[in-house]
């Protein structure tokens, strides 16, 4: 088990706040963020690894985009459905961005449950926002299918720059990557947390030691960061 | 400063951090192979490294035996030889000199340096090896594919390096990709347990400022790499995909053997920014640790408190900070916007200032201290004489207009190979001879060492030093033969010559290393569990070897930081950071 933050000892209550308690606990002996556990550090160390890995691919998205000598293809027009004969545009993008968003809520809710000790509550919308992500990657899917259908394919497509397909392809790939890791994150964690694994101090198969309700942030973390991507990618591919 | 005299429980607060709970393996297979104790994964990583390490020792005789007798040896034809070149230079960057450094010293040193039972994630940390130890056998696997490894360079720029006149087209260069995307993968796994146990798992007592410099220098070079090979991990699938797909993210269009290829558009100095965005700080990832260790090396074997603790700290934060926005000095001959070049001009000689701070802090922590010139001190000395030459060279390649007539010549692979070349190894060489008693409760024989040192040391400058002078002269690098060339003159190809012999005769040597090495398991002078008289934690654990979860019972509190030696009035010349805090004793 890794540790508890022991957020009630006096030690803490006198500690100076503001820029002097950030100094404080930088100088201090045994752990710099004192109320972070171990696992909780190091997915926030991940996160800011894995911001740059997404930064070196909007950047790259960006500088192909730039120094292709093929017109771009409009997004408005490429990224539209047609409904009754009419293409809207950006529709699909507005309901998966919708979608995504609405998941980050119901993980919230799952973090506030969890710390609640209301088991059921937490594992159900647990299993809730793994849905409505398992339903944003089905929405990707059908926008690759529909995509590939018109011809366009990672080295080429009838609308423009080949890097278009290439681009797409890869970095919605990869964010998808990651939704559906968390998909499988967060539906581990709900069987734990249904189950009553923390409260019990069942060992975790892997790590041989008892989890708490805490991971359920941790893994809440990770998926409001893989939409805060989202947000990114969505600006920068559909609206750009 | 606050006088602890009597003080003992309170001059340490209380713990936060409860008892870590360790897995105890009970097979053979858990405790020696799918081992989970940093200690195990840290002798199998140094182990991996150090093999992976040797064939890249044997490729550069093959690049040296041709230069200098091109044509001697058939066997090496121009495709073998850029196949060498290249597998030589990135198995040594980043499959032996990262893995060994962050993986083999960081596992082993970090938990013992700053009072922890283990890595914070014992699982990742195993797997972390596991996920390296693949990388590192795909790597090796394509010398054995159809058509080999890739001779693009170490760099692999493309267009040139996925086009079909490379060798290792049809594998090589797939397999390359892959094994890097694998060793990040691995990379990341360990690089987390380092940082995290760094900042969250200290013992009580241990605050920042008291750690060693050698877990400071670990440290940042952790946090370096897991920001800095994004860059690397998104040129490699972006490259990869331009292979495989024929997408074209750094592919122009392009005309090979008359035949237009389907490529379009692509932006191949992309490649080379993101490629330098890991590769410039991939130097300080091994520079960073090498200066941690030989501060600790000097410190402990003259018998003198580091000089300037608190500036050498901040040296490697500025340095790390720093070296992440230098990457486009590689990049002067590329065609970029001479702003640019401007910029990365200054950022790249303004590193010198941080820099030139810690080998002042090195020297003057030797004026006039105790010196003892044992084996991991020679070295240490070793590093600092080769490393200030290779820096010097930096700031000729530094700026724009020397580096333009001097990139691509021989003087660039001297530069490089003074400073991150051998500078580190003759760090790892020290660091071995330092920690051996640590590691196996026994000595490494010292006239051995000495000996290989010499060898080493000597040997080394005599192969890389006159590659400057061949450099100026416009002998290029990378050139499977010169040919006819007017301007290289006769005696540059004795020179040639005698580099190559010495690099045989170096390399040849190192067997005096590896003979000392397994002999002393056996046949060791037993050390004792301090044989250095060092200050530092990792020295004052109960058992040498240290056991499973390093410290017995209870964790040790630290009191002071790591280098309380020849402290006036003390009983010993040098006072344990967990000694409880003696008479008249001001708090640091
Ligand atoms: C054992 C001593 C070593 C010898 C004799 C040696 C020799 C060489 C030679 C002859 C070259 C080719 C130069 C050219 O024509 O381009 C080379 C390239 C290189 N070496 Fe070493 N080397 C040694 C150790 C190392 C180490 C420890 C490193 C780790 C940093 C290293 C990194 C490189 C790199 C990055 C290249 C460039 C490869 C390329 O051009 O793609 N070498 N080395
Ligand atoms: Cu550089």
């Amino acid at each position: 088990m890794s540790s508890e933050p022991t957020t009630t000892s006096d030690h803490f209550s006198q500690r100076p706040s503001g820029l002097l308690g950030v100094m404080a606990d930088w100088s201090s002996d045994q752990r710099s963020f004192k109320t972070a556990s171990w696992r909780k550090a190091m997915m926030w160390v991940f996160l800011v690894s894995d911001t740059f890995i997404f930064s070196c691919f909007l950047i790259s998205y960006m500088t192909v985009r730039v120094s292709t000598t093929v017109e771009w293809p409009h997004p408005s027009e490429i990224f539209a459905l047609e409904f009754d004969g009419r293409k809207i545009p950006l529709i699909l993008i507005a309901i998966m961005t919708f979608d995504l968003i609405t998941s980050s809520g119901t993980m919230a809710l799952a973090v506030n449950y969890a710390y609640a000790r209301k088991r059921r509550a937490a594992a159900i919308l647990m299993v809730a926002t793994a849905v409505i992500g398992a339903a944003f990657v089905g929405m990707q899917a059908f926008e690759w299918s529909k995509l590939i259908h018109e011809g366009v394919r990672p080295w080429g497509n009838p609308f423009g720059a080949a890097q278009f397909g290439s681009s797409f392809f890869m970095i919605t790939g990869f964010h998808g990557f990651h939704v559906s890791m968390g998909v499988i994150a967060l539906l581990i964690i709900a069987r734990n947390v249904w189950r009553g694994d923390y409260d019990s101090g069942r060992r975790t198969t892997y790590s041989h030691r008892a989890g708490d309700y805490e991971i359920v942030e941790v893994v809440g973390l990770y998926w409001h960061f893989v939409d805060l991507v989202w947000v990114f990618i969505f600006a920068f591919f559909y609206l750009w | 400063m606050t006088d602890l005299t009597g003080r003992t429980e309170d001059a340490a607060p209380p713990a936060e951090v409860p008892e870590m709970e360790l897995f105890h393996a009970h097979s053979f297979l858990t405790k020696y192979v799918f081992c989970q104790d940093a200690k195990v994964i840290a002798i199998q990583y140094a182990g991996t490294a150090i093999a992976i390490g040797l064939v890249a020792l044997v490729l550069s005789w093959v690049i040296r035996i041709q230069l200098a007798f091109p044509g001697a040896v058939a066997l090496i034809d121009a495709k073998v030889y850029y196949q060498a070149v290249t597998m030589h230079g990135m198995i040594m960057v980043v499959y032996m000199l990262t893995a060994i450094f962050l993986g083999g010293f960081g596992n082993y040193l970090i938990p013992l340096m700053v009072g922890a039972r283990d890595m914070v994630f014992p699982f990742v940390n195993m797997l972390s090896y596991w996920v390296y130890l693949l990388a590192t056998l795909v790597l090796a696997a394509s010398y054995f594919a159809p058509g080999g490894p890739s001779g693009a360079g170490w760099t692999l720029y493309p267009p040139q390096s996925i086009l079909t006149g490379t060798p290792g087209y049809d594998y090589g260069i797939v397999m390359m990709l892959a094994s890097l995307i694998l060793f990040i993968v691995g990379f990341t796994m360990g690089g987390l347990n380092y940082v995290v146990t760094v900042l969250q798992a200290r013992t009580r007592g241990m605050t920042l400022m008291r750690m060693p410099l050698t877990v400071w220098g670990i440290f940042a070079a952790a946090v370096m790499a897991l920001l800095a090979f994004p860059g690397l991990f998104v040129a490699c699938v972006m490259l990869l995909l331009d292979r495989t797909l024929g997408t074209s993210f750094f592919m122009p269009a392009i005309v090979e053997f008359g035949e237009h290829k389907a490529y379009v558009g692509g932006s191949p100095i992309l490649f080379q920014h993101l490629f330098w965005f890991f590769g410039h700080p991939e130097v300080y990832i091994v520079a960073l640790p090498a200066f941690g260790i030989v501060s600790d090396l000097i410190s402990v074997h003259a018998r003198k408190n580091i000089f300037g603790y608190r500036m050498m700290v901040w040296a490697i934060i500025a340095i790390g900070v720093l070296s992440m926005v230098v990457w486009g000095h590689h990049m002067y001959v590329s065609g970029m916007d001479p702003l640019f070049g401007f910029f990365f001009a200054v950022t790249t000689l303004a590193i010198a200032v941080p820099t030139a701070l810690k080998v002042y802090n090195w020297v003057i922590t030797l004026w006039r201290a105790d010196i003892s010139f044992t084996t991991p001190m020679l070295f240490a000395l070793g590093f600092l004489v080769t490393f200030v030459n290779g820096g010097l060279t930096g700031l000729y390649l530094g700026n724009v207009i020397v580096d333009v007539p001097l990139s691509a010549t021989l003087f660039v692979v001297a530069h490089f190979h003074m400073v991150m070349g051998i500078a580190p190894v003759l760090v790892i060489f020290g660091a071995i001879y330092h920690w051996y008693p640590k590691i196996t409760g026994r000595m490494m024989d010292e006239t051995l060492g000495k000996v290989h040192f010499w060898i080493t040391f000597l040997g080394a400058y005599a192969i890389f030093f006159p590659m400057h002078y061949l450099g100026v002269l416009g002998v290029p690098r990378r050139f499977y033969e010169l040919g006819e060339t007017a301007f290289v003159p006769d005696s540059a190809h004795l020179l040639n010559v005698s580099i190559t012999v010495l690099a045989l005769v170096v390399g040849f040597a190192q067997a005096i290393f590896f003979y000392n090495l397994f002999t002393s398991l056996k046949r060791g002078k037993p050390a004792g569990g301090n044989p250095w008289r060092a200050a530092s934690l990792e020295w004052q654990t109960p058992e040498t070897p240290p056991g499973h979860g390093n410290w017995g019972d209870e964790p040790p509190i630290v009191y002071r930081w790591a280098y309380a030696y020849s402290v006036p009035g003390a009983p010993e010349d040098y006072i344990p950071q967990n000694e409880p805090p003696i008479r008249g004793e001001l708090s640091s």
